[in-house]
């Protein structure tokens, strides 16, 4: 490669050719060990037998999936159906995240638009605007959206002074409730790809379809949407993915109407309560969702990159 | 060139981006107003007072707050400096060393942290532990920060490496300079905007850490937010208001502080 080219995207430089495997030892033997094994042995748990104070007791069983996907009565003599609390709360996460990311898509592609078609100069300091909540801590976030929309919170007593409400709009412990802290947590995820997607966008593309007689809507729908839909998508998996196992929002602002994957698997491993392998059953069901949802975001990816 | 500026707008854009930035920053606001109230309960106004912020610091349960937050900062003083060090040596094998057997399924290790969604990390580290006979304590959450800061850690340093030509390098070694030497007196310093933001976003990633943390912490353990949680549970009282609001000002500062950097170096360069 000549010298001064500016290093692709895809690592061309080979300056230090020879070294990588060396470069990348540590971070083989950190993640490796304590990521990767651990991912591991948590598969090998989810196989095993619960002991009854947590903790597990080293005989194969497959109680913890049973247990998960069939009810076979009290006595666990009864012919097998289908068991639906857990499936439900599976269910139910799904549709907790699938409804937050859409809020976020409604709410992020708008503002993304807005941020990208600032004059350059401004761009970063909108940007800025956006993402300096998302740093600050996610627990204390959540719990100032708990503050703010409680039943005797600010936002209740303001709308209340107003007279435009007569009693709390009750809130607190609903399915919103949990919505609008996902919401809240993961807007930026949605804001960021989608942003840099419309910033590559080309306008010669909205003005040949201005000139052709297209109306603005028309031109937004089919010309410039699918344009940025890999900006829309990788959006759209960053905030799902993480609303799916979400621990705080759910937990503090839901009830026990709300609850979710995250405080399912938190309950197995909390107390004496606790059944481990259950547990580790539910993480490996949840991360097996996770990762087809990221490979079939991967294979679609690189499709379009073919193209 | 009036349609071109006008392709550029939607009706309602700016309405929605207004409603956004709201939603993001009235709880936040909201919080930090009412953590400098004078009365006891949390809902009724009593004038500006900052009887909450001497509580935090003097309070009944300062000591335990203190503690806390000193726990906080050494962990994630220690899991930001490895994940920084690891992070670079591992930017400088994906951008600088050409290509080799097992790039891919690095670049794919290094970012699975970001993968694997938070509770199964966590659940993933409480049996590893304990199959290991591992007790939990510092320890731990120091070694399952260091795993999750990497990735983080690693994106703006990747980043800026990927925008410097190699060519300072190159001259560097036609001079006579090692691998070594260009590596450390050329590339580094070069590159120092972009490893000082991986270093304060691993800080914040690590200080706002709820989740794996409550997970390995062991007994009697705790991290300000796992402190704050413990707290929150029993119901927000004024002083974790004030805590929280020095809290979103300690996060504010530093990430302004890793924008300006990373501002400062764009412009050098």
């Amino acid at each position: 490669m000549a010298a001064g080219a500016p290093v692709g995207a895809g690592g061309t430089s080979n300056i230090y050719k020879g070294s990588g495997w060396k470069l990348l030892f540590p971070s083989w033997v950190i993640i490796g060990i304590f990521l990767l094994a651990p991912v591991l042995m948590m598969a090998v748990y989810s196989f095993l037998t619960k002991e009854f104070r947590g903790g597990v007791i080293w005989e194969f069983s497959l109680n913890a999936y049973d247990q998960f996907f069939f009810d076979r009565g009290l006595f666990g003599d009864e012919p097998p159906t289908l068991e639906w609390t857990y499936i439900g709360i599976f269910w139910r996460s799904i549709w907790q995240a699938g409804l937050a990311t859409i809020t976020c898509l409604l709410i992020g592609f708008p503002t993304a638009w807005f941020i990208a078609t600032r004059k350059p100069e401004s761009r970063s300091i909108w940007l800025f605007l956006v993402t300096i909540p998302y740093w600050v801590n996610l627990l204390i976030r959540t719990v100032s959206m708990k503050f703010l929309i409680r039943d005797t919170g600010p936002l209740n007593e303001f709308l209340l002074s107003l007279h435009v409400i007569n009693e709390p709009l009750g809130l607190i412990n609903t399915n919103f409730a949990v919505q609008l802290g996902l919401f809240y947590s993961y807007l930026p995820f949605m804001v960021l790809p989608i942003y840099a997607a419309v910033e590559r966008y080309d306008f010669s593309l909205s003005e040949a379809a201005a000139d052709l007689y297209a109306s603005t809507w028309t031109i937004l729908w089919l010309v410039i949407l699918p344009v940025v839909r890999p900006g829309i998508i990788a959006g759209c998996i960053l905030v799902f993915v993480p609303s799916l196992g979400a621990f705080l929002a759910p937990d503090l602002l839901g009830g026990a109407k709300t609850f979710m994957i995250g405080s399912l698997i938190e309950e197995q491993f909390k107390g004496n309560a606790g059944n481990w392998p259950f547990g580790a059953a539910a993480s490996m069901i949840l991360l097996t969702i996770v990762m087809c949802v990221l490979l079939v975001y991967a294979r679609n990816q690189n499709k379009a990159e073919a193209r | 060139m009036a349609a071109s500026t006008n392709l550029r707008r939607f009706p309602g854009f700016l309405t929605v981006t207004i409603i956004c930035l709201f939603v993001l920053y009235a709880p936040l606001i909201v919080v930090a107003v009412y953590s400098f109230n004078a009365s006891t309960s949390i809902t009724n106004w009593g004038g500006i007072s900052l009887a909450w912020y001497v509580d935090v610091f003097t309070g009944p349960e300062a000591p335990k707050f203190q503690q806390a937050a000193l726990n906080s900062i050494i962990i994630a003083v220690c899991a930001s400096i490895v994940a920084t060090i690891v992070a670079t040596l591992a930017a400088v094998a994906m951008t600088r060393a050409g290509r080799f057997r097992g790039k891919t399924l690095s670049f794919a290790l290094i970012n699975l942290p970001l993968m694997v969604p938070e509770v199964v990390t966590a659940v993933a580290s409480l049996v590893f532990f304990s199959a290991i006979g591992f007790t939990t304590g510092l320890t731990t959450i120091l070694i399952a920060h260091t795993v999750f800061c990497i990735p983080f850690a690693y994106l703006p340093i990747s980043a800026r490496m990927q925008s410097i030509p190699d060519m300072y390098e190159q001259a560097a070694m036609d001079l006579y300079a090692t691998p070594r030497e260009a590596f450390k007196l050329v590339l580094l310093p070069l590159m120092t905007p972009g490893v000082l933001s991986g270093f304060l976003l691993a800080f914040i990633i690590s200080l706002d850490d709820f989740l794996i943390t409550n997970f390995v912490k062991g007994a009697g353990i705790e991290t300000l937010p796992t402190a704050i949680f413990g707290s929150v549970k029993q119901g927000i009282k004024p002083n974790i208001m004030a805590i929280s609001t020095l809290m979103l000002v300690v996060s504010v500062v530093f990430v302004s502080l890793s924008w300006l950097i990373g501002r400062m170096g764009q412009e050098k360069t």
